[in-house]
């Protein structure tokens, strides 16, 4: 598929025949610079936007309706409503389905204890720090019930060290909850750790230039994983292809 | 308690001047009394200025109200059809072109002495800063936001309450302390155009009379009764959006 803009200056092709396919269950990884195209991409993928030409599918939904159906976007920034409690800007995933506030709470309860959050569940977003944010933000992406998981630079924001962490912990919520993801990241580690298969994409107009199997050893802790030769090769690889 | 001394002081010295000058600058005081002559008219006057603030600061509650609840549904209606938002925005903005001077004598020619023609004068002056303040802030919406909504499945009528409504309820207010504060001089207005109540009728009425003493007392009532409303107004919106001033500290 294929994606254009017009713009004040004239047309910009944001992505050109771009094929990818994601396995259901499989992790995804899409690594590319900043402004190839990455976070349109995932617009495209849950029907927030058509394509120019080419088709799109999501968990058997090819409209973009049916697209939006099947498909969780947890975006770059958390988006959290201020005005609401941290359990409750969970709890707007399934409120939004139609399922009453209470019970939408008590949906996002079991999730908030799992991620650690349960102390937090009744501040408001500018009492949380960035990461708890984001793990919030994340919680939402799950409560919405959708197969089709699309993570939009998640950690983008935050610093390097919460960052570490949070891989790691998303690593386990999403071993503990599978779904087919699609992971998009400027940081090509962030995506071998995290995801089965990279895909590097090109500068724009984005378009796939490498696919790697990481597809690494899962049971070792974050520290080692980074650091064993097979990852430190698939890094050097990658990076080569992002030059 | 520091934080009171400076305003204090320049409110102190500034009475001071203004007695001094009254005082020792030989003015006659029905051209200008001193601060301690409007003071003792203030309460001398109590039982004949003080049913004329009620009647005052009853308009200006009632008109104010008014004024919201139209100046919101307006701001509603306006942000939901871009067709009627251009057609009518202009007309609201031309709405407040109209001098109020040429409209308020026909309002008495159409309603009379009673409060009718009042309301409607607070209510022409005051809407426009709730409209303009509210359809902004619904307008202004974060454009992820809304993406993230959509995502989550959220109808039109989602967006708007979950979503539009409360990001615009900081805006709402900004506009609401503006239009309270211009209710007063609304109610003034409407009352020296024709009333037989009123701190504006007080007003003329002291004029007429050389009593320049209980006119100042009359404004500097109206000035106290500004400054409450627009403390109220701000209490509420510290109860109804506390998320603003907590994210404004945070940056």
């Amino acid at each position: 598929m294929s994606k254009k803009f017009r713009t004040k200056t004239g047309e910009v092709t944001a992505l050109r025949e771009l094929t990818l396919e994601a396995a259901t269950g499989e992790r995804l990884g899409i690594v590319g610079r900043s402004g190839c195209g990455k976070s349109t991409l995932l617009e495209l993928v849950c029907g927030l936007q058509e394509p120019t030409t080419g088709t799109i599918a999501a968990g058997g939904g090819r409209s973009a309706a049916a697209r939006l159906a099947q498909c969780a976007l947890m975006p770059q920034r958390d988006l959290l409503l201020p005005w609401r409690s941290a359990l409750d800007n969970a709890a707007l995933a399934p409120e939004l389905k139609g399922v009453r506030r209470r019970e939408a709470r008590a949906m996002a309860e079991p999730l908030f204890e799992r991620f650690g959050l349960e102390e937090f569940s009744r501040a408001k977003p500018a009492e949380l720090s960035g990461g708890m944010r984001q793990r919030v933000s994340f919680a939402r992406t799950l409560l919405a019930g959708k197969p089709v998981l699309l993570l939009d630079e998640p950690f983008g924001s935050l610093d390097s060290i919460t960052r570490a962490e949070l891989q790691e912990w998303l690593d386990g919520a999403l071993r503990a909850e599978p779904r087919t993801t699609l992971l998009v990241t400027h940081d090509v580690e962030e995506a071998l750790f995290l995801c089965d298969r990279v895909l590097i994409l090109s500068r724009r107009p984005g378009t796939v230039r490498a696919e790697l199997g990481a597809g690494l050893e899962r049971s070792l802790p974050r520290s080692e994983r980074v650091t064993s030769p097979e990852f430190t090769l698939l890094k050097e690889r990658a990076l080569e292809a992002l030059a | 308690m520091t934080k009171w001394l400076a305003p204090a002081a320049l409110l102190a010295l500034l009475v001071a001047g203004w007695e001094a000058l009254a005082k020792l600058g030989h003015v006659q005081n029905y051209l200008l009394p001193a601060p301690s002559e409007v003071a003792s008219a203030l309460w001398r006057d109590r039982d004949l200025l003080a049913p004329d603030m009620w009647v005052t600061a009853r308009e200006v509650l009632l008109g104010f109200g008014l004024a919201l609840a139209i100046g919101v549904a307006i701001a509603l209606v306006l942000h939901l059809s871009p067709v009627l938002r251009r057609a009518a925005y202009p007309l609201v903005v031309a709405s407040q072109a109209i001098p109020v001077i040429v409209i308020a004598p026909i309002l008495v020619i159409w309603f009379g002495f009673g409060m009718t023609p009042k309301l409607i004068v607070i209510a022409l002056i005051c809407f426009f800063p709730v409209v303009v303040n509210t359809l902004d802030g619904l307008e202004g919406v974060d454009r992820d936001q809304v993406k993230m909504m959509r995502t989550l499945g959220a109808s039109r009528l989602d967006l708007l309450r979950r979503l539009e409504l409360p990001s615009a309820l900081p805006f709402l207010f900004s506009g609401a302390k503006v239009a309270v504060a211009v209710a007063v001089i609304g109610a003034v207005f409407g009352e020296l155009v024709g009333s037989d109540a009123g701190l504006g009728h007080a007003i003329q009425v002291g004029t007429a009379e050389l009593e320049t003493a209980r006119v100042f007392a009359a404004v500097l009532l109206l000035s106290l009764m500004a400054i409450a409303l627009f403390g109220l107004v701000a209490l509420v919106e510290r109860r109804a959006v506390p998320w603003a001033r907590t994210s404004g500290e945070r940056r």
